[in-house]
């Protein structure tokens, strides 16, 4: 396998050594919409390791959540997974979520893989007991004994961090606050101990104070759980303090990957040096005014010639317009799609010259 | 009637300390139902006092259920208030009826969060701009049209949208049409609330910008309510922090930074993130305890002494902090503050 990977032409594979948990390659899933063919994932590529928090970061329609969806085969139509493999590697061989059959699907989900969305409310049942809810999660797949299962409920709400968690298993899911919400939708998601959670936006309906607190439990659960995660976000701080290893997504392909602190310090994408720069940061000087990304995203039915951020890039070369560039190592398992090397901009130099 | 000219400043800032906007013991109280709950009240805002001077912006903040987007609408008389007083210069617009609040309201002008469905669909954009022109018995007239191409410009728009479609617009663009709408009258006060929320990172920078530019050449005193203490720190010049329909802290930005004195402001400022894993890996989140109580049966005594981490017996359960002024410049309402 790892002879494999070394020699695998993507170069997202170049510096992967050890055996992932999930390998996403080459990921294709269109939405064949009366309007066109919509490519919201456009040839993704990325590994996660066991027990690895790795962030797909971009803004709204780059394809992050229907890259999550995707390795659930969760997508729903008009869209489909037209090409590319999801390597899910329970114990030795990897398995190819892409082609699974339903029934091994239904095991591997909320089994080895949980999936916890942003909005807890649109997907906990209005009309059961939240308790009951975690038991189901339990009993659909059989880890557990139907007794077991009961005995766990509690517990859980209670690793979860929530408070009165006996009391409140009885309680309907309308009864409870966003936080309180989100505490029982990562109880299901983890009852059965799955290796691998995806999170997409699970802070984005909370309150600050309550984000702090989702996400120190987010934290515990990655090292004492050893659940590995994919937090798919447009926040980038809220990759900062959970993930050692970021993935830019712009327009339905991966614009830069690598280690978290390499990335988000020394960004080598123009797109993600301007993600960072555009949002006020408490720790900077406040600038005069805000380093805006002119334009706006485009269009994933008609992306860009060339380098999909080209027309909103102010580094942008001839070149840019004509070919696409390959995403290349630009240093330690670092990689990064653009014809223009940043190298000597760093962040901190505002307008630095290319 | 008339229309006067763009205002176009040279030297922004006005007089800071003469306020524009007072706003004296407002309260906002939403009976709720029969039955069940019959006779409740969700107290969104319940004694709320503060200035806005002319020319700032005072960033408003608070978590969700706070009262916050309430306070805003009453204060432009969108919503009534269950009691208390707002002046704009010296007029107390809760007194005014009719023809008189009418001619107040355009002066004080809102930008909403949502785009989406602040903008009527089936209007072109030079309706949408216009409308108010039209409600405040602007009659057509070339003026009128070159008014509404103006304002599209200064909000960056060009004049060739004047015939074309919300939805032929980026969510961006949509809220630069939402703001013209809101400036097309010439307000001297605008409360933006939670303009930015419904948008991308990117696209965030360049609303700020906007604003920022036009409120320094319209000479517009903001209100800008969000939740966002990031944005907030870059925006405002003092900032007012709000908790289940109190304001608990007002204080001039650079100060509540460097130092809140309200335990409250203290834990929200230390839950703020940075996207830099180091600097995130020191930074101490002050974990609040529980969660918000309800607006319908707020604690006795300091309404945040259930999840304050220095709450000291028996008096923050009994007695309610007043907002008080202190040196600087700044007002908390804590029995303790500064301590956390």
């Amino acid at each position: 396998m790892a002879s494999a990977a070394k020699t695998h032409s993507d170069p997202g594979r170049r510096n992967q050594t050890l055996t992932p948990l999930l390998r996403v390659e080459d990921l294709r899933t269109y939405f064949f919409t009366s309007w066109g063919v919509v490519r919201a994932v456009d040839g993704v590529s990325f590994d996660v390791g066991p027990g690895e928090a790795v962030g797909i970061v971009g803004e709204s329609g780059c394809g992050k959540s229907v890259t999550a969806l995707s390795i659930m085969r969760l997508v729903p139509p008009p869209g489909r997974i037209t090409g590319g493999r999801i390597l899910f590697y329970a114990g030795g061989e990897g398995q190819d979520v892409a082609r699974m059959s339903e029934r091994r699907l239904r095991e591997l989900r909320g089994s080895d893989v949980a999936m916890v969305f942003s909005d807890p409310m649109t997907s906990l049942n209005p009309v059961l007991r939240v308790g009951d809810q975690v038991r189901e999660a339990m009993a659909a797949h059989r880890r557990f004994t139907p007794r077991q299962a009961g005995e766990r409920v509690v517990p859980l709400l209670q690793r979860m961090r929530l408070t009165r968690a006996s009391r409140r298993a009885g309680t309907y899911p309308h009864q409870l606050s966003g936080g309180a919400r989100q505490r029982v939708m990562l109880a299901m998601g983890l009852s059965n101990e799955p290796r691998l959670l995806i999170a997409d936006e699970p802070t984005a309906a909370l309150d600050l104070t309550v984000q702090a607190q989702v996400v120190e439990l987010l934290m515990d659960l990655n090292r004492e759980l050893g659940t590995a995660i994919v937090l798919v976000t447009h926040d980038l701080s809220l990759v900062a303090s959970l993930c050692t290893r970021v993935v830019v997504m712009y327009a339905g392909q991966v614009v830069e990957q690598g280690p978290a602190r390499q990335l988000l310090r020394d960004p080598q994408h123009p797109y993600t040096w301007s993600l960072l720069r555009a949002a006020p940061r408490i720790d900077r000087p406040r600038p005069v005014r805000l380093a805006a990304i002119g334009g706006t995203p485009p269009d994933a039915a008609r992306p860009p010639f060339g380098c999909r951020f080209h027309p909103r890039c102010r580094h942008r070369v001839d070149r840019c317009s004509s070919d696409e560039p390959p995403l290349d190592p630009v240093g330690d398992h670092h990689l990064a799609r653009c014809w223009v090397t940043m190298d000597g901009v760093a962040a901190g130099q505002p307008d630095g010259p290319l | 009637m008339n229309i006067r000219p763009l205002r176009i400043a040279a030297t922004p800032r006005a007089d800071e300390a003469t306020p524009l906007v007072r706003v004296e013991n407002v309260t906002k109280h939403f009976p709720i139902g029969r039955g069940l709950f019959g006779g409740q009240v969700v107290r969104a805002v319940d004694g709320v006092s503060f200035a806005i001077r002319t020319g700032e912006t005072l960033g408003l903040v608070g978590e969700s259920g706070c009262g916050k987007s309430t306070l805003g609408r009453v204060i432009v008389q969108l919503q009534p208030a269950t009691a208390g007083h707002v002046f704009f210069e010296d007029t107390d617009l809760v007194s005014l009826r009719g023809e008189r609040l009418r001619r107040m309201r355009r002066q004080m002008q809102m930008v909403f969060q949502d785009p989406y469905s602040s903008l009527n669909p089936r209007m072109t954009v030079g309706d949408l701009v216009s409308e108010p022109l039209t409600n405040f018995g602007m009659a057509r007239s070339r003026d009128r049209q070159r008014r509404v191409t103006d304002i599209l410009r200064l909000c960056g728009l060009s004049a060739s949208a004047v015939g074309r479609y919300p939805h032929e617009f980026s969510a961006g663009q949509r809220q630069r049409i939402g703001i013209a709408r809101a400036l097309v009258l010439n307000p001297r006060f605008v409360v933006a609330d939670e303009p930015l929320s419904a948008l991308d990172v990117s696209v965030q920078a360049q609303i700020v910008n906007l604003l920022e530019d036009l409120r320094s050449r319209l000479q517009l005193t903001y209100l800008f309510i969000t939740h966002d203490l990031a944005v907030v720190r870059h925006v405002s010049d003092r900032v007012a922090v709000m908790y289940l329909g109190r304001l608990v802290e007002v204080a001039r930005t650079a100060d509540l930074f460097a130092r809140p004195l309200h335990p409250y402001t203290t834990a929200l400022l230390s839950a703020i993130r940075v996207p830099d894993p180091d600097l995130q890996a020191r930074r101490r989140p002050i974990l609040l305890k529980g969660e918000l109580p309800s607006p319908m049966r707020p604690p006795s005594g300091c309404r945040f002494h259930t999840r304050c981490p220095i709450a000291r017996f028996p008096i923050c359960a009994e007695r309610e902090p007043a907002l008080e002024q202190r040196r600087g410049d700044r007002a908390v309402a804590c029995h303790f503050p500064g301590k956390l």
